[in-house]
């Protein structure tokens, strides 16, 4: 019996809510189906199933807010319809956790080692207090009593009408006006404090790339025609090609990743940023690319994108747009281990054999995860990204 | 009643004791190189010849498998000795007496052959008595079922442990401090309390428990003098009893302050302080605010100059910086 879980669907979710079964015992599946609807901070996400069988049982009900990892169905590989009477209905509760109960500590559910004292954890657990936010005064940094109740009693200071954020409430609770800023907040927390970044900067000239670009859309009719956006992720997947260590996670070590998976970073109308997936960027062309974010733009500002979206990136890159700020220093998307910064568009003084032009620029930087790369293979992306982008056509 | 406070010198105090044993019961006799004629190494024992006699007060031959042996002979036939091993350095020689027949008897006779003997030791580092005759071995006995094993780091527990150790019928092992003979203090006159079985808390705290025995019970009264000067607060507990570990007490103490610091001057590998440690992680981990911290004796043979000896043990000083780095990394 295959079992499916609650999926994590990025580094910040602790657990999610079930709104809605689309699959029924007794249905068949195949990978890639949609089989749930699930509630996480980053809205309602449709989960995708990745084997092939028969739905052999539900096994939490809907509104139902499970911890990741939480086994939601079991899926019978094979596919013998009568099989599925035989199986009795065992109702199983401790699998189920309520909404209504606390949501857990993430250190407690996450798997990160903090450097506390046992009786500095012993408080923390009985106050329900996340150890991930507290600055330890004590040995090497080790969170000490003295942190943890100058936490709890920040937290009674703070509490006026709003809790404070150390004290790990529900989500619901926390802060319903935004649960997409506290998903960003966590996870750029954990970058900021775990990842040794470093920074690099290349200006590049667009003038060929966006003439090629323009060229092409003369040709194509309104609605398919090209953004730069598409035509530097093109780039940025092609150039992943030359440099792989960028395209990894780091988790204890660096892993590579075959698949280049670009997340690109897309600003919410009421705040906070989504990052979903283009799946192999590398495979498609930039045509594709531009379909690819058409699609999935709108379903991201909707905040209805499915579970693979969510979770595949292998590297961001994040764009400001027209007539924004000139550079943009990005923070890495934890587990990736580097994210690309395009700044506006602009035109600049440019100088080339001798003599003085005026061209379209772009300021790219690149974060790297010192961990996992050096500044020199940072350099060696930024060198291969010009050059695609020199060769517009190659793309 | 009034509080009676006497000065007394750590040898007087352990001679006060030895008298009031001798007088108390005629089996109870003293046997030891040169305790009769010589009044003992240390002179301890100078004068007790003329009150008790000859029977009473025994020299004995240089042999301490032998004389030990006898003592805990005598212990069997249902005398009282008090035997007095001149430095813990010469007890290896009457170890397997020790270990092997004192501590066993019991056991190996079904519970019919109790041997009530008390031997005394003097011991410890600080005399410039060079690499063999400086020595903290209380751990070796501590480690020896069957015994029960005392360390007067105070003059109160020099003056009274051992009419409280005469009591018991089972084999003790009294550890002296040489280097603290001719320090004077202050005790109170029949102080209730000194028994056999309790560590003392020699000063209460709430910051951090200093955990020790021997000569380090005076070097942490000193030290937690000086940190209160600074605002720290801390307790000092004297083990005392060495074997069976009165776990209740340091355990209570660190429950209560939550930080740990153990004192001694023995060497640190497999020794008292690397049992204490262990129990604090094992019974109370959960207590714990800071890890366990132990100050112990450089793992070296103690040298000869009286400036390297001083800083092969931990000192007060040593004691103060580390609590201050426990409470303020």
């Amino acid at each position: 019996m295959i079992e499916f879980t609650m999926p994590s669907l990025g580094a910040d979710m602790a657990d999610g809510t079930l709104v809605e079964w689309l699959k029924k015992p007794g249905d068949q599946v195949k990978r890639g189906d949609i089989i749930a609807t699930v509630e996480t901070q980053k809205g309602l996400i449709d989960i995708e199933v990745f084997d092939e069988g028969t739905i052999e049982k539900l096994m939490i009900d809907e509104d139902t807010k499970v911890p990741v990892g939480t086994l939601m169905a079991l899926i019978n590989p094979e596919k013998k319809i009568e099989s599925q009477k035989a199986i009795p209905d065992i109702t199983e509760e401790p699998v189920i956790q309520p909404t209504e109960e606390k949501a857990i500590p993430a250190f407690l559910t996450e798997n990160i080692h903090i450097k506390a004292s046992p009786l500095a954890r012993k408080i923390a657990a009985e106050n329900n207090i996340d150890l991930l936010q507290i600055n330890g005064s004590g040995e090497n940094g080790a969170i000490t009593r003295k942190d943890v109740e100058g936490a709890i009693e920040q937290g009674k200071l703070v509490q006026g009408k709003e809790k404070s954020s150390i004290v790990a409430e529900p989500i619901k609770e926390q802060n319903i006006s935004n649960p997409v800023r506290s998903a960003v907040a966590a996870a750029m927390s954990r970058s900021n404090r775990e990842i040794p970044h470093y920074y690099l900067e290349k200006k590049i000239d667009l003038k060929k790339a966006l003439a090629w670009m323009y060229g092409k859309n003369k040709e194509l009719p309104v609605q398919k025609r090209l953004l730069p956006a598409a035509l530097l992720i093109k780039a940025v997947a092609s150039s992943l090609k030359v440099v792989p260590e960028l395209n990894a996670v780091w988790d204890t070590d660096l892993q590579l990743k075959t698949e280049i998976n670009i997340g690109f970073v897309v600003s919410l109308r009421n705040g906070g940023i989504i990052v979903p997936a283009i799946h192999a960027a590398d495979l498609k062309s930039v045509d594709e690319i531009m379909e690819n974010l058409n699609d999935i733009i709108p379903r991201a500002r909707a905040l209805r994108l499915r579970s693979s979206e969510l979770s595949d990136s292998t590297i961001t890159i994040t764009s400001i747009g027209d007539g924004g700020a000139d550079l943009v220093y990005g923070i890495i998307y934890p587990p990736q281990v580097a994210i690309i910064g395009f700044g506006s568009i602009s035109e600049q003084a440019f100088a080339e054999n001798g003599l003085l032009g005026v061209r379209p620029m772009v300021r790219v930087s690149l974060a790297g995860d010192h961990r996992a790369s050096d500044g020199l293979t940072g350099s060696r992306f930024l060198v291969a990204l010009n050059n695609h982008l020199q060769n517009p056509e190659a793309l | 009643m009034i509080e009676n406070k006497i000065k007394i010198s750590y040898r007087e105090a352990l001679k006060q004791g030895l008298q009031e044993v001798l007088r108390s019961d005629d089996r109870v006799f003293l046997m030891g190189e040169d305790v009769g004629h010589y009044g003992g190494a240390f002179a301890v024992s100078k004068g007790l010849l003329q009150e008790f006699g000859e029977e009473r007060i025994m020299d004995v031959p240089l042999s301490e498998s032998g004389f030990v042996g006898a003592g805990i002979g005598a212990a069997i036939a249902g005398m009282k000795p008090v035997v007095e091993v001149m430095t813990v350095n010469f007890s290896l020689l009457a170890m397997d007496q020790i270990v092997n027949n004192a501590a066993t008897l019991l056991h190996m006779s079904g519970g019919q052959i109790n041997v009530p003997v008390v031997i005394r030791m003097g011991c410890g580092i600080g005399r410039q008595l060079a690499a063999q005759h400086s020595h903290s071995w209380e751990s070796f006995y501590a480690h020896i079922p069957g015994l029960i094993v005392l360390s007067a780091g105070t003059h109160e527990d020099a003056r009274y442990l051992l009419p409280a150790a005469m009591k018991s019928p089972d084999p003790v092992i009294i550890f002296e401090y040489t280097s603290m003979l001719n320090m004077e203090n202050e005790i109170q006159d029949n102080p209730a309390g000194v028994d056999i079985s309790k560590a003392k808390i020699r000063r209460e705290g709430r910051e951090i428990s200093i955990i020790t025995y021997g000569t380090g019970v005076y070097k942490s009264m000193e030290a937690a003098e000086e940190l209160a000067s600074m605002g720290i607060d801390a307790e000092v507990i004297d083990l005392r009893v060495l074997r069976p570990l009165d776990e209740a007490t340091f355990l209570a103490s660190v429950s209560k302050t939550h930080r740990a610091l153990i004192v001694e001057d023995a060497w640190r590998s497999v020794s008292i302080s690397s049992e204490i440690s262990a129990r604090i992680s094992e019974k109370v981990f959960y207590e714990l605010d800071a890890p366990v911290k132990r100050l112990c004796g450089l793992e070296v043979p103690i040298p000869y100059p009286a400036h390297l000896e001083d800083s092969s043990v931990p000192q007060k000083k040593d004691i103060v910086n580390e609590v201050q780095k426990i409470l303020n990394p």
